[in-house]
């Protein structure tokens, strides 16, 4: 809360109080409603969930602790295998990715920083591919990409290389879905890495020059520095958008080559929405928040501890 | 961190962040800046490898079947057509002239009440005092770092029950819960001088009128942020539809067009037809609001 206004000072309330005492739940009942009903109880329930052998078909759903769980973690049970394998991918795909997806969008970030006619435009083309939803993009690089009659396979095989099974084998199939994420989403993080340079005092930079620091120099001892909340805040972001890996593999390899592509999500998706066994879904997606949640606050600690020397 | 606060938003050229640094400080802030061609040859390059896959599917939606399987690769069509078009119209097991109708109707109504929704609860929370307010604004904010998929099964069952499963409420309402919009909205509420509602309320308003008739009005460039983020996120969503929707009539086109890959994988022409027709309006509306968009993603990450 900002200031007190004085304006009302004379009356002797206080000027938060002016309306009659119902007024603000009148005000934030339809949000609580929703809140209530579409975040708050369904984090809560689908704990409850994730105790019981939740099977969405059967009339019964007969509690069994942690039974779920205990599944998740026992190699002979039917659900380790789907499981910890989307995890598995879902972590890989997370190792490739965000070091592009932080890299590129910073150096694209201090190319847009500078000053020179058209910029406006130029942040706005790298910007657009992010406002086209996956199903878009994924039919797009899907065509692109095709081994046949792809536009990538066409420039090779038109310079005389051999053509490239981009979606059937690996590791092709993930560089092709790495591809396709880093032109999707470049954008955002190029905005908000855009933002943060923007705010970046200018008297530093003049009193690194006094002092005779060159370009490379700046940026490790001003502008990196000063960056540090923007690159905690785009790592973690980065992560966990990655960690949600679904439609590009969904729709680009079908989870394939063998399962080599499924998520996380994916094997969430399966055991709860297509096998409709909700409980053990439940317990899925709750030790994938755990996971995230622990490198979130991992990678918190790592980068603060990076004081500049 | 904020450079800006919410309410330069409402600057014409609030789109160009520098602008909105005092002049003299804009002056030296680039006065070490030497910007050769080499800057302009680069971003030409960057851009087109933004732009050249977009020209390309559009490209091909004009292309006969043949041409688009040529090799070597034919850039422009043989001849022009729209086979491609007419042949996505008229397929009635892929219905996508009905989940164009459905995309927009579900946008619409997703954004609609999303921004009434949210602008209500932030104005309470910006400007009255009320017990649970600070219990409330905490739960809004733990919801912010709550992963989405944990709320699958539970909203899943939910829909169920309420009988939303394969209709377009269970793509508008639950997504209208995120607390984004609230937080949002209450930071620029915030910034908004209080002045302004005292004399309102000298004048004998009450809140209803407060809210309608002074703070909406002054939040326009917020709103209209908040809007096109959540008719975006509307039009563009994937896993949950995938998954709520069945019937080929009742989809959007975001899932729709995941069933018209798979049927129409070797006709090229008609998929990138389909691509086209989920692209063109949001890339429309992009154009339109573009600084809208990018400010509010800009200050979504600076106070995120």
């Amino acid at each position: 809360m900002s200031g007190r206004i004085t304006g009302l000072a004379g009356t002797g309330r206080s000027p938060l109080r002016h309306h009659h005492p119902v007024t603000p739940y009148l005000f934030v009942a339809p949000y609580v409603v929703l809140l209530l009903a579409f975040l708050v109880g369904p984090a809560v329930f689908g704990v409850w969930m994730s105790l019981h052998n939740w099977d969405f078909m059967l009339p019964g759903k007969p509690w069994v602790g942690l039974q779920n769980y205990r599944d998740l973690f026992d190699s002979s049970s039917v659900l380790f295998h789907p499981f910890w394998n989307g995890m598995k991918n879902t972590f890989l795909f997370v190792l490739i990715s965000v070091p592009f997806l932080v890299t590129i969008p910073l150096g694209l970030a201090l190319l847009l920083n500078r000053k020179f006619r058209g910029r406006t435009f130029f942040r706005a083309v790298v910007f657009t591919p992010f406002v086209l939803g996956v199903a878009v993009v994924g039919l797009i690089f899907g065509y692109l990409f095709d081994p046949e009659v792809g536009l990538v396979n066409g420039i090779l095989d038109g310079v005389g290389l051999p053509k490239v099974s981009w979606l059937s084998t690996q590791p092709q199939a993930w560089i092709t879905i790495t591809v396709m994420t880093i032109w999707w989403t470049i954008g955002f993080n190029a905005v908000i890495f855009l933002a943060g340079l923007q705010g970046l005092s200018q008297q530093l930079y003049e009193a690194a020059e006094l002092d005779g620091a060159g370009r490379w120099s700046q940026f490790r001892h001003v502008t990196m520095p000063g960056l540090r909340n923007v690159f905690l805040f785009v790592v973690t972001t980065t992560i966990l958008a990655s960690a949600n890996l679904f439609g590009q593999p969904y729709i680009l390899t079908k989870g394939g080559p063998g399962d080599s592509t499924t998520t996380a999500i994916m094997a969430m998706t399966n055991e709860g929405l297509r096998g409709f066994r909700m409980g053990s879904a439940a317990a899925m997606s709750y030790v994938l928040a755990l996971a995230l949640a622990i490198i979130s606050v991992a990678n918190f600690l790592i980068m603060r501890e990076r004081k500049p020397s | 961190m904020t450079t800006t606060s919410p309410i330069t938003g409402a600057r014409p050229d609030a789109s160009d962040p520098a602008a909105a640094e005092p002049p003299v400080r804009h002056r030296r802030a680039y006065s070490r800046t030497r910007v050769g061609p080499l800057t302009y040859v680069a971003m030409t390059v960057i851009s087109l490898i933004f732009i050249l896959p977009l020209l390309w599917m559009l490209l091909t939606t004009f292309k006969t079947e043949s041409d688009a399987r040529s090799i070597p690769i034919r850039v422009m069509p043989s001849e022009w057509t729209l086979r491609a078009y007419r042949l996505i119209f008229d397929d009635a097991a892929n219905p996508v002239y009905t989940w164009l109708i459905n995309s927009l109707v579900v946008s619409v109504l997703h954004m609609l009440l999303t921004v009434v929704v949210a602008a209500m609860a932030a104005y309470a929370l910006s400007r009255m005092r009320f017990r649970g307010r600070n219990l409330l604004f905490g739960t809004l904010i733990a919801t912010l770092f709550m992963p989405g998929f944990i709320f699958f099964m539970p909203n899943y069952l939910t829909m169920s029950k309420l009988g939303w499963l394969d209709s377009y409420w269970a793509l508008v309402v639950p997504g209208a819960a995120g607390a984004f919009g609230v937080f949002f909205l209450r930071q620029f509420f915030l910034a908004i001088p209080r002045e302004l509602e005292e004399s309102a309320l000298i004048d004998g308003a009450n809140s209803w009128t407060i809210f309608t008739r002074i703070m909406l009005p002054l939040s326009k460039p917020a709103l209209v942020t908040l809007a096109v983020l959540s008719f975006l996120g509307a039009w563009n969503d994937f896993v949950w539809p995938v998954f709520v929707l069945f019937s080929p009539d009742k989809m959007t086109l975001a899932p729709g067009l995941a069933t018209l890959y798979g049927a129409y994988t070797t006709d090229y022409p008609v998929v990138m037809a389909g691509a086209t027709l989920a692209a063109v309006p949001v890339l429309i509306l992009y154009v339109v609001v573009q600084r809208y968009v990018i400010e509010g993603v800009a200050n979504s990450g600076l106070k995120g």
